[in-house]
């Protein structure tokens, strides 16, 4: 079980009526590892992560996690569409990150990170205060556990997102645009705290992301999507240093001019 | 200030029935419609909590139940919106007994204004339910919470202070339907007011002072729905989550 990577697109497609927006992915992130997902709008790259968190239903294909069919489940030897029960035991293995945040405006950034572990983990709310102290404070939050998101930065609300996500102990995480929402001057804290968990934390980590620079520093591997499809891959010096498809030189020059 | 507004308006109320009760003629009818007021405040206080109860349910059957109760609770509000209050009364009240089913006249009350307005507020659950934005439940799934703890935990409580206002109108329009209940023998304020009016003709101090205790009630509904929704967005600043 352990030779399979921890997750793997196996001709997944994604269609919304006439409009294919994946195309036939195929597509495997190794243990541990950390990919960077590029590509213009309307590539499609988001769409892998709302699959991969089940918050879109695929049309075609099997989404496997860590050696196990997530959409699927094996019955008499054949794979057959799965239930709620088996989705949600297989999604206990993954986190998100919003672009917008999400957090709930009714609980405090201590409740936010307690609410699921309490009630989905079923924890002791100390345990789970502890927990979420600890991730609190990781995320440099420890002054802010008692203030609602109303009262936090957009930086702030967002690492309280990571924290909240950690406290469920996944071992997959997923960031979809996470820095896209906020001023440039608080870029920086969330990208160092994603640093962070990389080097602490032993995650498998799947990005959607606009900051090259980061995604060069940080990424194992960059995936630049383009109408649906995986154009090029590789490592990030290899994309970034020396792309070989014209799209994917097009696209770097576009966004390196902007930026 | 609304609020001190609002209480400003109540204790004006108040101080003029108090001020018109010191005139001979006024505080003759005092005792008997302060006792159909009581009564109204009950029927309206118990219908309440009947309709919160019937929304509710209501609400989320018809959001996330299977077809047939989806079936059970549109048919439900329809029925209870699309026809008059009064003739829901009646039907309770003179039709059940030709089936065998005798119920009490405050039973009847209570349970045809609570259907009433349970009806309307169905809606309004509904609609505030809807209305909390997509990236919460999409947090909630990304944190392996059921469907029934993203709403017990996360859905209702940011749709409750959405639905507080238009249930603030919905309990205003339930005091005055209580009105309704003098036409099933039940002595309520109006049915006071009609009698101690027939057998006086004192139209004016009967009349006046029954304005003014409906006028009363209904501050207080406000005032308490206001102070209601003040605490529950204490901490909710909507707008600043983008």
């Amino acid at each position: 079980m352990n030779d399979m990577p921890m997750v793997r697109f196996e001709n997944v497609s994604k269609r919304y009526g006439a409009l294919t927006v994946l195309d036939n992915l195929n597509l495997d992130i190794g243990r541990g590892e950390k990919v960077s997902i590029i590509g213009p709008s309307g590539s499609g790259k988001t769409t892998v992560l709302r699959m991969l968190m089940t918050l879109e239903a695929i049309n075609d294909g099997v989404l496997w996690v860590d050696g196990e069919p997530m959409t699927h489940m094996m019955q008499n030897g054949k794979l057959v569409p799965a239930t709620t029960k088996h989705i949600r035991r297989i999604r206990a293995k993954i986190g998100m990150v919003f672009q917008s945040f999400n957090l709930f405006p009714h609980m405090t950034a201590m409740g936010n990170c307690i609410e699921a572990p309490i009630t989905v983990l079923g924890l002791k709310r100390s345990e789970a205060e502890e927990r979420a102290a600890e991730l609190l404070d990781m995320v440099g939050l420890s002054a802010k556990k008692d203030h609602y998101p109303s009262q936090l930065s957009g930086g702030q609300q967002q690492r309280v997102a990571i924290a909240r996500a950690l406290a469920m102990r996944p071992k997959i995480m997923l960031f979809d645009e996470v820095t896209s929402a906020l001023d440039p001057e608080l870029v920086g804290e969330v990208l160092q705290v994603i640093r962070k968990i990389g080097r602490e934390h032993d995650l498998t980590m799947l990005m959607v992301t606009h900051q090259m620079g980061f995604a060069k520093e940080f990424s194992d591997r960059v995936c630049f999507f383009y109408q649906g499809k995986i154009c090029e891959q590789g490592s990030p010096a290899e994309i970034f240093g020396n792309p070989k498809n014209e799209r994917t030189r097009q696209f770097l020059n576009a966004v390196l001019e902007a930026g | 200030m609304w609020i001190r507004m609002l209480t400003a308006m109540l204790a004006g109320t108040l101080l003029l029935i108090a001020l018109l009760s010191a005139n001979a003629e006024y505080r003759l009818f005092m005792p008997g419609l302060l006792e159909g007021a009581v009564l109204t405040v009950e029927i309206t206080l118990l219908g309440a909590v009947l309709a919160v109860f019937m929304a509710l349910i209501a609400a989320l059957a018809k959001l996330y139940g299977p077809l047939p109760i989806r079936w059970l609770s549109t048919t439900y509000i329809e029925i209870f919106r699309g026809t008059s209050a009064l003739v829901q009364l009646f039907w309770l009240y003179f039709v059940l007994p030709q089936f065998g089913v005798f119920l009490d006249a405050f039973v009847v009350a209570v349970l045809a204004l609570g259907l009433n307005i349970g009806a309307y507020g169905a809606e309004v659950v509904r609609g505030a339910i809807v209305s909390v934005a997509r990236g919460q439940w999409e947090a909630s799934i990304a944190l392996n919470m059921s469907k029934a703890q993203m709403l017990r935990r996360i859905i209702l409580p940011q749709a409750f202070t959405a639905m507080i206002p238009p249930w603030g109108n919905l309990f205003i329009e339930l005091v005055k339907s209580t009105s309704l209940v003098s036409l099933i023998t039940l002595a309520d304020l109006t049915f006071k007011a009609q009698q101690m009016n027939q057998s006086t003709l004192k139209t004016v101090p009967v009349f006046t002072l029954v304005l003014l205790m409906y006028l009363a009630i209904s501050l207080t509904v406000t005032i308490g729905m206001r102070l209601l929704e003040q605490r529950a967005s204490r901490g909710l600043t909507r707008g600043r989550v983008a």
